[in-house]
């Protein structure tokens, strides 16, 4: 007998179904609630699930695992009367100001305030609600319109492993904010959206560049170009029902240009320039030993990320810019002279399905004479709003074709948009493969793909992760040494860029599985599947450097920066030359001084003196290295000894100092 | 008194009866024993002064001092120490005096002379010292003479201010730690388990749920490593009961604790008490430090197989994480908000391994329950609801404190015989039991039996045992609101319909003490709270709006004399007063007018002086500040 639950009076097989939600979802009955994600933790806070457990009274769905015999009710007067006091209870606390909302009519309250009938607010608008606008450089929240489910408090903390935002307060003051009411861009957040793609309402938006993209179309000194991302298509035909990635393209493109955009390119092409480069510097690396594995930088919340929290991996991240940034330092150096424009009259817009790429464009490496090589970056909603106000209907429109040299791409370019994409051109590069030569192992939405290839008679191995949860799990077996690799690809957003916090509303799993899809699909119908077939990118090349490959390198590539907290700075506690003495370090952060660094500091101090090597170490108070878990921390010219507790600083001195101290300086202090 | 009191670890059940032998006889024949209360009332009261006092005294009248029990004295020797509390802390600092069983109330350090001239040297009592009953003058020398006590039963607060909470061999000589080694050698786990559900123990924070089920639940569990909590944040504003007994046998709760982990197989438990509660937690530590030196916790306890350790986890004080889950999720390091149930802890608790959370009474009840069986311990309180309960009985009742009753005892007893009565002559109104989350019984309910079932049925619960009595003076819908203010400012805003059905109910009750309420707001305060108490995540929420629901079941017409009559029947709410001045008593001294903080009162000098309603705002000085009563409120 397979277990049963009765569900208004019809049996429904559990069928692996972890709670009554999903199992009550799966039985056709589309039960309400804000807090209940498949990919999150069990939250059970927006109450919006009651139903009635015959013997149990009245249960949340979400938190109550389904068991054989259960008698489910969902609608009764109770749950009725519940859900919709819930309701009326968020919208008195809720600045509703729907019509001027970006999430008018795409907002989960909205449509569950309609759908079950709240049809008045009882309670006096409360006085003390946090109104403040937090607008970031990509992400903007509006604390007014929370209604504190939680949902982006688990997303980044339990997908993405960072935990940028989560709740203060108690009672009626509590808020959900970034650590000590800081706003977003002081924050370690990384821009990937996540928490805006799963906000159910407009609490946590993509900051929009709608208004400067249209004032600079108006504008008629200016010419305005923009690429378009590959995951965009995928999502455009979605959207529009329109059958094929690159058929909704097309008619997009027509959309563009009846909108008053010069010239539309397709940010594919500049992906085949990065796998080129990137292939290229991937080989280098391996013929001159390293350093390995090399990390992708296509993604800049992944390359804020690593900045922050893995600085010591800098220097295996590819030199690559991005695609977009490729782009926009091409279109800036070449388009005013190809079009006969003044340079300042360029307008370089893209679009995007991401909110980090809003970052990215903003970082200011990625800009010549202070001007950006990208003006504005739309998100793929974005751009479907602009569509909107221009009142244009892409489905009905004739497809229109890209515009050249930016506008051709091979099939490759293409799968930069979905997770694998990357590492699969770049393996169709190294194979040197003419025809679509597939590698289905770096396929699909599991968090880590992995996939081996044969060249020159030795392996590669790459492999592939999106979402930070699932890169750090990796990072730290690749520490470990538990997994090893040549080439791995990182993406924030789970499924890659098809997911990103810049595509239309549902992000859900079976929407991005759709998404990747249909980018295979536009794959399939490319003449070419090799980056390196791409005549456009040899043009390309040679006309920016030629056999000059440092022209080249300035325009293509560039480095990264440490964004730790704190820089450990040193503090000198003598103001004699430390010429040299071996540096001795002693962490006086707060976590190492209330584990007595303090003191261990004074009696390593005290060792060298009672041995007259005073001469032979620099002692220096810093603070963090961000070991904290193995404090008292102490770093010995560049290698970091954690767990040197005051007890321990004399062992320490002896079996670690002591060696180091030559006799040189040994006698040079005796003398 | 150093920690090293014992000597050596006791290594065997019998070298624990061994001390207890020579701990007992130390204590019951070797000298004079003056202990002094020292729990959180009396020391804010001054008690350390008396201690300090009485044993310079001591010294100056040349008494020999007692050091340590076990050490050999001469006779006519005096121990003076610090006991926990004896429950009547409204007249306090309380010092007894073992063997001749002496209560002395109220004492200053001057006093000592007296007590060390009259009753260390002489053996007599110090009549000034002794209570009296205030209405017929009444001396009583012992405690169990004294009305406030006669009514009371004895079993977790029995040893508190009898025994020095800092010295682990009072403990041993009054039977400590004899249950836990009957457990360890005498009984299985299951044997244990069986005891405490035959004896019918339930949960005494508030839930009442059957603590052998609990225990049976975890023991069943499978798991590599298992925990027990003892629940030790007590945030009920007036309640202390745990912090009493935490402060004057917390060896009672390290005992129970350990119980409780041989019965269900755990090795490691967590008192989670609030730092606001710094007393408790430093005679928690010694105890610990005395039960591990001892050999009665850690490693191999008393030579047995078994080992169990304990750890003080302190709170920041928030209400909420007297909610199990929330609790667990503190002790973790993470906010304390609670989870949906299930799992339940006692599946997937600590760390995610199965966990017993019990509360400070309950533990503390365990050893008695094994020392004397189940049938002992269901021979007192009712079948539902065995044993005692202790509360915290405040307000306007003559005698205050904490108190120790029969499950069952009624509301008269506790209120009349014990709490002698409401003070200032006034008529009896209502009785807030249970704390925020409990509810107001009225004069129906005198006979009403205090125990689980019977207080549920009322819409009020037994919680973790407040119980404030208030009288005819008291507006409902304000009380309502006061409690209502707590639960909203503690709510961790995590499920929606507490976090915002508190707030919107707090604001209705704001809009009705303050004269602006409608009979529709009445409905609609009504409708949250129905919907709070059906809808919320966790028992916090759950139990919020009792307050509210209890009194419009109890005091509906109070609501609507507020809204519909625009008056508070007990005069309580400002909003609704109006002052006038009575031109035959008003003399024109003009003290009123200038007192008056809006300058509402004017008149000449020596005229009768006038109030303009429209400027007052009914704060009430003119009344308080008139000597000749021409004010009417």
């Amino acid at each position: 007998m397979t277990p049963t639950v009765i569900i208004d009076g019809t049996p429904v097989p559990v069928n692996g179904h972890r709670n009554l939600l999903e199992l009550i979802r799966s039985s056709g009955v589309e039960l309400p609630t804000f807090c209940y994600c498949s990919d999150l933790s069990v939250y059970g806070a927006c109450r919006m699930c009651v139903v009635e457990v015959e013997g149990r009274g009245l249960q949340t769905a979400c938190s109550t695992p389904p068991e054989d015999g259960m008698v489910v009710r969902t609608t009764t007067e109770a749950t009725q009367r519940i859900r919709k006091m819930a309701l009326e209870l968020l919208l008195a606390n809720h600045q509703g100001q729907c019509q001027t909302c970006d999430r008018n009519m795409r907002c989960r309250l909205q449509a569950l305030a309609d759908r079950l009938g709240v049809r008045r607010v009882r309670f006096e608008a409360p006085a003390d609600r946090e109104t403040q606008l937090d607008e970031g450089v990509a992400l903007v929240r509006d604390p007014a319109k929370c209604i504190l489910c939680g949902d982006c408090v688990r997303m980044c903390s339990e997908v993405q492993g960072i935990g940028v935002l989560d709740f203060a307060g108690r009672g009626s003051n509590v808020r959900v904010t970034p650590a000590f009411g800081r706003s977003i861009d002081e924050v370690e957040c990384v821009y990937c959206g996540q928490c805006a793609a799963i906000c159910p309402t407009g609490a946590i938006t993509v900051r929009s560049a709608i208004d400067e993209v249209w004032k600079a179309i108006h504008d008629p000194a200016r010419t305005v170009v923009v690429q378009i991302a590959p995951a965009v298509r995928a999502a455009l035909a979605q959207h529009y029902g329109i059958a094929g990635g690159e058929h909704a393209l097309g008619k997009t493109v027509t959309a563009l240009r009846r909108i008053g955009f010069d010239r539309v390119f397709d940010t594919s092409f500049a992906a085949d320039l990065t796998t080129v480069e990137e292939g290229a510097e991937f080989l280098r690396r391996r013929a001159s030993g390293g350093p390995l594995p090399m990390f992708t930088s296509c993604c800049p919340a992944w390359v804020k990320y690593a900045e922050q929290f893995q600085p010591d991996l800098l220097g295996q991240l590819s030199t690559c810019r991005s695609p977009q940034q490729m782009f926009g330092a091409l279109a800036r150096k070449h388009l005013p002279a190809d079009m006969g424009i003044l340079p300042e009259d360029l307008y370089v817009v893209s679009v995007m399905p991401c909110s980090a790429k809003k970052f990215e464009a903003a970082r200011p490496e990625f800009a010549q004479d202070g001007r950006p090589d990208v003006d504005a970056v739309l998100t793929t909603q974005e751009l479907i709003r602009m569509i909107d106000q221009a009142g244009l209907k892409p489905a009905e429109l004739p497809a229109g074709a890209l515009d050249l040299p930016f506008g051709f791409k091979t099939g490759a370019g293409v799968l930069f948009g979905a997770s694998g994409g990357v590492a699969e051109a770049v393996l169709r590069l190294l194979s040197g493969g003419r025809g679509r030569v597939e590698f289905r192992e770096v396929r699909g939405l599991n968090g880590l793909k992995e996939a081996e290839l044969e060249q020159d008679g030795r392996p590669v191995r790459v492999g592939v992760v999106s979402g930070f949860g699932n890169a750090r799990a990796l990072l730290e077996e690749i520490r470990a040494g538990l997994k090893s690799f040549d080439l791995v690809e990182v993406m924030a957003c789970p499924g890659g860029c098809v997911g990103g916090a810049g595509q239309p509303w549902p992000a859900d799993t079976g929407m991005r599985r759709e998404r990747a899809e249909m980018l295979y699909d536009c794959d399939a119908v490319q003449p070419l599947h090799n980056a390196a077939d791409n005549p456009f990118v040899s043009d390309c090349l040679e006309r920016i450097g030629g056999s000059d490959r440092h022209a080249a390198h300035s325009l293509l590539h560039t480095g990264y920066r440490p964004r730790r907290r704190i820089d450990g700075q040193v503090i000198e506690l003598d103001e004699k030359p430390p010429a040299a003495r071996v540096p001795v370090s002693v962490c006086i952060g707060t976590n190492c001084y209330l584990r007595g660094s303090y003191d261990t500091l004074k009696r390593l101090m005290e060792a060298a003196r009672r041995e007259g090597l005073e001469e032979a170490f620099d002692f220096q108070a810093t603070f963090c290295f961000e070991n904290c878990k193995a404090s008292p921390n102490v770093r010995v010219g560049e290698e970091i000894h954690g767990g040197v507790t005051p007890e321990e600083a004399d062992e320490f001195f002896r079996s670690r100092l002591l060696p180091l101290a030559d006799g040189r300086s040994c006698a040079a202090a005796r003398e | 008194m150093t920690t090293a009191v014992l000597g050596a670890a006791l290594s065997s059940p019998a070298d624990l009866i061994a001390l207890k032998k020579r701990a007992l006889q130390a204590l019951e024949s070797g000298c004079t024993r003056l202990v002094v209360c020292g729990g959180t009332g009396c020391t804010s009261n001054g008690s350390r002064q008396v201690l300090d006092a009485l044993n310079a005294e001591l010294a100056a009248r040349g008494v020999p001092l007692v050091a340590d029990l076990l050490e050999e004295h001469p006779d006519g020797a005096v121990r003076a120490g610090f006991g926990g509390c004896s429950g009547f802390c409204e007249v306090g600092p309380i010092v007894r005096v073992f063997p001749a069983n002496f209560f002395y109330v109220r004492v200053r350090p001057q006093d000592a002379a007296a007590i060390v001239e009259r009753t260390v040297l002489n053996g007599e009592p110090v009549e000034h010292l002794l209570f009296s009953d205030e209405a017929t003058g009444e001396r009583f020398a012992t405690r169990d003479e004294i009305p406030f006590y006669r009514e009371q039963a004895g079993v977790v607060l029995a040893d508190c201010g009898v025994i020095e909470p800092e010295d682990i061999r009072q403990y041993i000589a009054h039977e400590g730690y004899r249950a836990l080694a009957s457990c360890l050698f005498g009984m299985t786990p299951e044997d244990v388990v069986r005891e405490v559900t035959d004896a019918g123990l339930r949960g005494r924070g508030g839930g009442g749920f059957p603590t052998g089920r609990k225990w049976e639940l975890t023991r069943r569990s499978e798991a590599s490593k298992k925990y027990i909590i003892c629940n030790a944040d007590e945030g009920d504003p007036g309640a202390f009961m745990d912090r009493s007994i935490l402060e004057g046998n917390p060896h009672a709760v390290l005992e129970g604790m350990a119980i409780a982990g041989y019965a269900v197989g755990a090795d490691e438990g967590y008192i989670y008490c609030r730092a606001e509660y710094p007393l408790a937690v430093q005679r928690l530590r010694v105890a610990i430090r005395q039960a591990e030196e001892a050999r009665l916790l850690g490693e191999r306890i008393l030579g047995s197989s078994f080992d169990f350790r304990i750890h003080i986890k302190e709170g920041a004080g928030a209400f909420v994480c007297g909610e199990e889950t929330a609790l667990i999720s503190s002790i973790e390091g993470r906010r304390g908000m609670p989870s949906p149930k299930p799992p339940f802890p006692a599946q997937s608790g600590l760390f995610g391994m199965p966990t017993v959370v019990n509360n400070v009474e309950t533990l503390a009840n365990v050893p008695r329950i094994i020392l004397n069986g189940a049938g002992w311990f269901r021979s007192v309180g009712v079948p539902s609801s065995p044993g005692t309960k202790v509360f915290a009985l405040t307000g306007d009742v003559v005698n205050t404190g904490l108190i120790e009753v029969p499950m069952g005892a009624t509301l008269k007893d506790v209120v009349f015989k014990i709490g002698g009565g409401i003070r200032n002559g006034r008529k009896f109104k209502t009785v807030q039991i249970g704390g925020p989350s409990g509810g107001c019984l009225t004069e129906e309910h005198l006979d009403l039996a205090l125990d689980y079932d019977s207080l549920r049925s009322v819409g009020a619960m037994v919680g973790s045992g407040g119980l404030v009595v208030m009288d005819d003076s008291t507006c409902m819908v304000e009380v309502a609101r006061f409690f209502m203010q707590f639960t909203q400012s503690e709510s961790c805003g995590k499920c929606v319909l507490c976090r915002e059905g508190t707030r919107r109910m707090l604001e209705i009750l704001e809009k009705i003490t303050s004269g602006r309420g409608t009979v529709d707001d009445v409905g609609l305060l009504e409708e949250v709270a129905i919907a709070v108490r059906d809808g919320s995540l966790c028992g916090l929420g759950k139990t919020a709006p009792n307050p509210v629901l209890s009194t419009l079941r109890y005091f509906r017409d109070e609501y609507l004399a507020h809204v519909v009559d625009g008056v508070c029947p007990a005069g309580a709410c400002q909003a609704f007063r109006h002052y006038s001045i009575d031109p035959e008593k008003c003399k024109g001294c003009t003290l009123c007018a200038k007192k008056c903080p809006v300058g509402a009162i004017s008149g000449e000098l020596k005229q009768p002086h006038t109030i303009d309603p429209q400027t007052c705002v009914r704060c009430g000085v003119c009344l308080d500040v008139c000597r000749l009563g021409a004010v009417v409120a």
